[in-house]
């Protein structure tokens, strides 16, 4: 058994093989492998017993269950009102132009994948973002810079 | 007031059971509501939203095909609020559509065009989405062309698919205005598990699925001098194609088929029924051979149950989901292909034709037919057996384009060679009449007597049960079979491939214990194949099965072996069923798929 | 005249309490009726913005016969302006599991589920500490109620209620049609209580306090007190728990940096408050006490004279156009219409009369679509549309 199949063998029996527990298996499996590949899904479908299609289908519908391949840093940029009008696109901008990646775009290293999200909900703190799981609020082009080289200067 | 319950629509009062929705009171009151999304076939999706209605007193419209009726309701299918919303949807699935109509093939039958033009949409104020998305058209399949720019979003197919079929080739992915419907990772249909039966092309309200046609190539043939077209026909399009051109469902149009498409030019035209009728014989010998070597030799190599492979939408289905079940399919390939095979070999000798001069078509209910016939190992006339197979719908478009007036057509009759058949080939067009055919041969095969239901009417297999199950003592069997006294032949019989998986999933765990399994991919079988006239349904399912019975009712034989030219084929030819030419002509092996 | 605008701070949520124990304890003595008849005595409605009242729903899920129920607490806050529920989950989680708890007796539910959007699974560990801890005292007094958490994948429309039971079903989170009603048949096909976090934790402080408390805040038609998430250009952004009934004038007073144009009540699925109609316009449920009466999840949005009003509904539209389910036809193809559109009068592409063709398209989004959603976007497009429609206009 490969890794993959491992770790979903393993999800599967942590939460069980019916249906309701599709989006868990698929959030753990994102956890690790950071988006849904063609083989994981297959893998899934095999491991659940669900149609392959059904499985696309339902994790297309998320947006958080990425199904192109993502770096270790997935960055979400809140697009939303508050965070449109207080600065999301200058905040965008020292992004791209520090990683070198438009929105949509993974870096050759692939550690960051910068992507826009809708409402995080920090509006009273915006612009926010989420790098992975972690949430910055009220983030500056200044401060972007400081917390990208954070990452950048984690060993791997 | 027990379980009736009293309503208005548009004024007049209604008593109807309770359960009910609105769009099935409005259909008992004789007022006819809009739909798109809806399917008689399928469950209640309410998303097209055409079909909404005004319930007195409420803010909203309602969906009338998803909301149930209540105790005094006032609905008003036809209100200024109605229209103007009904109109405006129609509008937006314009916008979001490939309206360029004149130019689809389903242009004439299409219920959002029929939509379109009830409600007179003469401008188009929304702006159009399609040239703003990048829709691909699918084509790599033999069978079926999708094309996304036609699509509504109704999601019949995916429940068809689902449903009826159990495939789930088809998804919905994505949401908002990414939302499409595709297959897993968007792949073509031939790359995905899709069996090419066309119960998505016989769903889709629009020309989003449609069936490759192979007309122009035909039509080719038929004008090439140096070619002698020879052309069969199924079973189940003698009770289907007459609702193509303009009848009512159920009626039986044998004799004016066979002469339109003698004035179409075809140089011979025959009938599946034939190879149908030399497909039971060979099947019936193989499945009493398997019982032998089961029960008499003890052979544990033996697989049973045997079930059947005339369906083509079913073969597909099998390789891709129980891979580790072909040994249960009967070697027999369908009529189609033992039909192609033997024009361009038996026939051709016969008629002192050369087979590469020789193009076979086939008329079929079924989309899968024309995967089928593409398969690399139906070539064993040396050349490609089949080369196009029509559906009954591209049989009625080549007779609207030669002008013929088929009501005023002479009934004519089939010609000879390969064109006899008897009742037992007939029936194999609905559900349960492959089983019927073969234990009416097998049975007096064995016993030396017909089977033991009045009028040969076997019944208990008969019908739209989902899953049928029946059983047929043996006794007093002639010498040779004298190992089968006393055996129940148990036969089970399911349609629609979502049944198809109920009786595998026994036949996996082993807890079925049938000896002979027909399974056809189609709900009703093949008299409700995706290669049938739209729309189809429930009730026009059960009107074709009626013709097809009474069709074989009438014909003075009706068991497969009593077949004159299937007898003298064995005695010109094959010399005897499961010998060696049948071997080579008339049987074939299957491939094992991925299921994902 | 016994309705005053005033605006009034109150402070139930966010206090702290340490006797949850002693609360669930103390009311689960209650008998189930008792329960029902407090909440509804309350006229505590939903605060997730719909707004259906409480009381009658755990009320019709009680009186559902079935050998199992559950109890669902949607925390899938998702409304653009809304953030209430975090600050709630993060400050006072066992108010929300007491509530749970009590619902789940009441109703005779024994699994209890809070759905999570997945942007806040920061709260997860945080959250199941808790909720260990709380089971641990469930245990002790023999009450049989588990809670789980499920989070969710970043999707707007799963915050519907039907669309969230769908998704924690395994499947798409698009709305089912209704009815049935979830009280009737809701997550796996069985009746189900779901509440938005806010509500659950108002019956806490009805349970606790009485319903006559909670009954004597807020003004008619509207009572009790509700979380607001302030945003947008205000010189204190923030979460404040005020009475329900304050005019819109009282709390741009209270909350506006002198300048403020615009209120977006509801957040992108309320509706926009021109300046000249703060004074006619009062914060709570329907029925008519003073001009216009908003309902809302508690989103509020300030927009000041340097804000354009296309780019904020621009904003609104590009976020409803991504995140509707796309099942039905009015929401999914009128949507885009409704951006393409505005875009295209903009440019001068289209007509300024084009407008009012959008705006009868919203009417019918209002009218035929499957879900909140699609009903509510007319809401935000007509209210800017109608009150800016200069802004709109080449």
């Amino acid at each position: 058994m490969n890794p993959i199949q491992s770790l979903i063998r393993n999800l599967a029996n942590q939460y069980g093989r019916s249906r309701e527990n599709l989006l868990p298996v698929m959030q753990g499996v994102i956890q690790q492998e950071k988006f849904l590949s063609e083989y994981s899904m297959i893998e899934i479908a095999r491991e659940m017993d669900i149609p392959a299609a059904e499985v696309f289908g339902t994790a297309t519908f998320y947006s958080f269950l990425e199904t192109k391949p993502a770096g270790k840093y997935i960055i979400r940029v809140c697009k939303t009102i508050t965070c449109a009008m207080k600065g999301k696109n200058q905040l965008l901008f020292a992004i791209q132009d520090m990683l070198k990646i438009k929105v949509g775009e993974t870096s050759p290293d692939k550690r960051f994948t910068l992507l826009e999200t809708n409402c995080l909900g920090w509006c009273h703190k915006a612009p926010a973002m989420l790098v992975n799981d972690e949430v910055y609020t009220e983030v500056s082009p200044e401060r972007v810079r400081e917390i990208l080289t954070k990452y950048m200067n984690e060993n791997n | 007031m027990d379980n009736k319950l009293n309503i208005t629509i548009n004024g007049l009062p209604v008593k109807l059971e309770k359960g009910k929705t609105i769009l099935e009171a409005a259909e008992k009151t004789g007022i006819k509501i809009p739909t798109l999304c809806y399917h008689k076939d399928l469950c209640v999706a309410g998303n097209c939203r055409v079909c909404v209605v005004e319930v007195v007193g409420q803010k909203r419209l309602s969906a009338a095909c998803a909301t149930p009726c209540e105790e005094g309701m006032e609905i008003l299918t036809n209100s200024l609020k109605v229209r103007n919303s009904r109109k405006h949807i129609i509008e937006l699935l314009l916008a979001e559509h490939n309206a360029d109509c004149t130019k689809c093939y389903r242009n004439g039958n299409c219920e959002l065009q029929e939509l379109a033009s009830e409600y007179k949409i003469m401008t188009q104020d929304f702006i159009e989405l399609t040239p703003l998305k990048n829709y691909t058209i699918d084509m790599f399949s033999p069978s079926i062309i999708k094309d996304d720019s036609k699509c509504i979003r109704c999601q019949r197919c995916v429940r068809t698919c689902a449903e009826l079929q159990g495939v789930n080739a088809l998804t919905v992915a994505y949401k908002g205005d990414r939302m499409k419907i595709t297959t897993f990772f968007e792949k073509a249909l031939n790359d995905v598990v899709c069996t090419n039966c066309g119960q998505c092309v016989n769903h889709c309200p629009t020309g989003a699925l449609v069936e490759k046609n192979y007309i122009e190539e035909v039509w080719e043939a038929i004008s090439d001098p140096n070619k002698h077209v020879v052309v069969q026909t199924a079973p189940a399009v003698r009770v289907g194609l007459g609702e193509e051109m303009g009848m009512k469902p159920g009626e039986r149009v044998t004799g004016k088929m066979v002469a339109a498409l003698k004035r179409l030019g075809f140089d011979s035209v025959l009938d599946t029924d034939f190879t149908a009728d030399l497909t039971i014989v060979e099947e019936g010998t193989e499945l009493l051979t398997r019982l032998k070597k089961a029960i008499v030799e003890k052979n544990t190599e033996i697989k049973l149950p045997m079930i059947t492979s005339c369906s083509p939408g079913w073969i597909k289905y099998i390789e891709h989901l129980y891979p580790d079940n072909l040994g249960n399919l009967s070697t027999c390939k369908s009529p189609q292909q033992m039909f192609g095979a033997l024009v361009k070999t038996y026939y051709a000798k016969a008629r002192n034709l050369a087979p590469e001069n020789i193009v076979s078509v086939s008329i079929m209910p079924c989309t899968a037919k024309k995967f089928e016939a593409h398969r690399p190992e139906m070539h064993d006339s040396g050349y490609r057996d089949v080369d196009y197979v029509l559906t009954t719908r591209e049989l009625a478009i080549l007779i609207k384009q030669a002008g013929l007036d088929f009501d005023k057509l002479e009934p004519a009759r089939f010609d000879r060679l390969m064109g006899d058949s008897t009742g037992a080939g007939v029936i194999f067009g609905a559900t349960g009449g492959v089983m019927e055919a073969a234990l009416r041969t097998a049975y007096e095969l064995v016993t030396g007597r017909e089977v033991p239901f009045e009028n040969l009417n076997i019944m208990p297999v008969r019908g739209i049960e989902g899953v049928k199950k029946a059983s047929i003592k043996i006794e007093n069997p002639l010498k040779e079979w004298a190992f089968l006294d006393g055996v129940e032949l148990k036969c089970a019989v399911a349609h629609g491939l979502v049944n198809a998986k109920i009786i595998m999933e026994a036949v996996k765990t082993g807890e079925a214990d049938f000896h002979f399994i027909e399974i056809m991919a189609c709900p009703g079988g093949c008299l409700g194949g995706g290669g049938q006239p739209i729309p189809t349904n429930p009730e026009i399912r059960k009107k074709r099965a009626e013709a097809i019975y009474a069709e074989d009712s009438g014909l003075p034989l009706r068991k497969s072996h009593e077949n004159p030219e299937v007898q003298k084929l064995y005695k010109d030819f094959l010399i005897e069923p499961l010998g060696e030419i049948s071997h080579h002509l008339l049987h074939t092996n299957y491939t094992k798929r991925e299921r994902f | 005249m016994a309705y005053s605008y005033q605006l009034k701070r109150v402070d139930f949520i966010f206090r702290n309490e340490n006797d949850w124990e002693k609360v669930l304890s103390a009311t689960i003595k209650k008998k189930p009726e008792e329960l029902i008849n407090e909440l509804i005595s309350s006229e505590l409605k939903g605060r997730g913005g719909a707004g259906f009242p409480t009381g009658l729903k755990w009320k019709l899920t009680a009186e559902s016969k079935a050998p199992e129920k559950y109890v669902i607490c949607n925390a899938d806050e998702g409304e653009p302006g809304t953030f209430k529920d975090r600050e709630i989950l993060s400050k006072v989680p066992y108010k929300v599991l007491t509530a749970m708890a009590v619902c789940g007796y009441v109703t005779g539910a024994k699994q209890g589920f809070i759905y999570l959007r997945g942007e806040y699974k920061f709260l997860e560990a945080e959250l199941y500490k808790a909720i260990d801890e709380f089971q641990y005292y469930c245990k002790e007094i023999d009450l049989d109620f588990k809670i789980k958490i499920f989070m969710g994948s970043g999707a707007y429309i799963c915050g519907e209620e039907t669309a969230l039971m769908e998704s924690m079903e395994g499947r798409r989170g698009e709305p089912r049609n209704k009815p049935p009603f979830p009280t009737q048949a809701g997550y796996m096909g069985v009746p189900t209580v779901i509440n938005n976090v806010e509500t659950l934790v108002h019956t806490w402080t009805i349970f606790k306090y009485g319903a006559k408390k909670f009954y004597d805040l807020g003004v008619q038609y509207s009572r009790g007190t509700k979380l607001f998430s302030v945003s947008g250009d205000t010189p204190k952004p923030g979460i404040y728990e005020l009475e329900l009934g304050m005019s819109l004038q009282d709390f741009v007073y209270e909350f506006g940096d002198g300048d403020t144009k615009a209120v977006q009540v509801g957040g992108a699925s309320g509706f926009l408050v021109p300046r000249k109609k703060f004074k006619d316009t009062a914060i709570g449920y329907e029925g008519k006490l003073v001009g216009i009466s908003l309902p809302t999840g508690g989103s509020m949005m300030l927009f000041n004279s340097s804000r354009s009003m296309f780019n904020v509904l621009d904003n609104y539209l590009e976020f409803f156009r991504e995140e509707c389910c796309g099942q039905c036809t009015p929401c999914r193809v009128g949507c885009q219409q409704l951006l393409l559109g505005i875009k295209a009068v903009k440019r001068g592409e289209k007509p300024a009369s084009y407008l009012n063709k959008l705006l009868k398209l919203t009417e019918t989004m209002q009218l035929t679509a499957k879900c909140g959603l699609g009903q509510s976007v007319a809401n935000s497009f007509s209210s800017i549309v109608e009150n800016f429609r200069e802004e709109m206009i080449y």
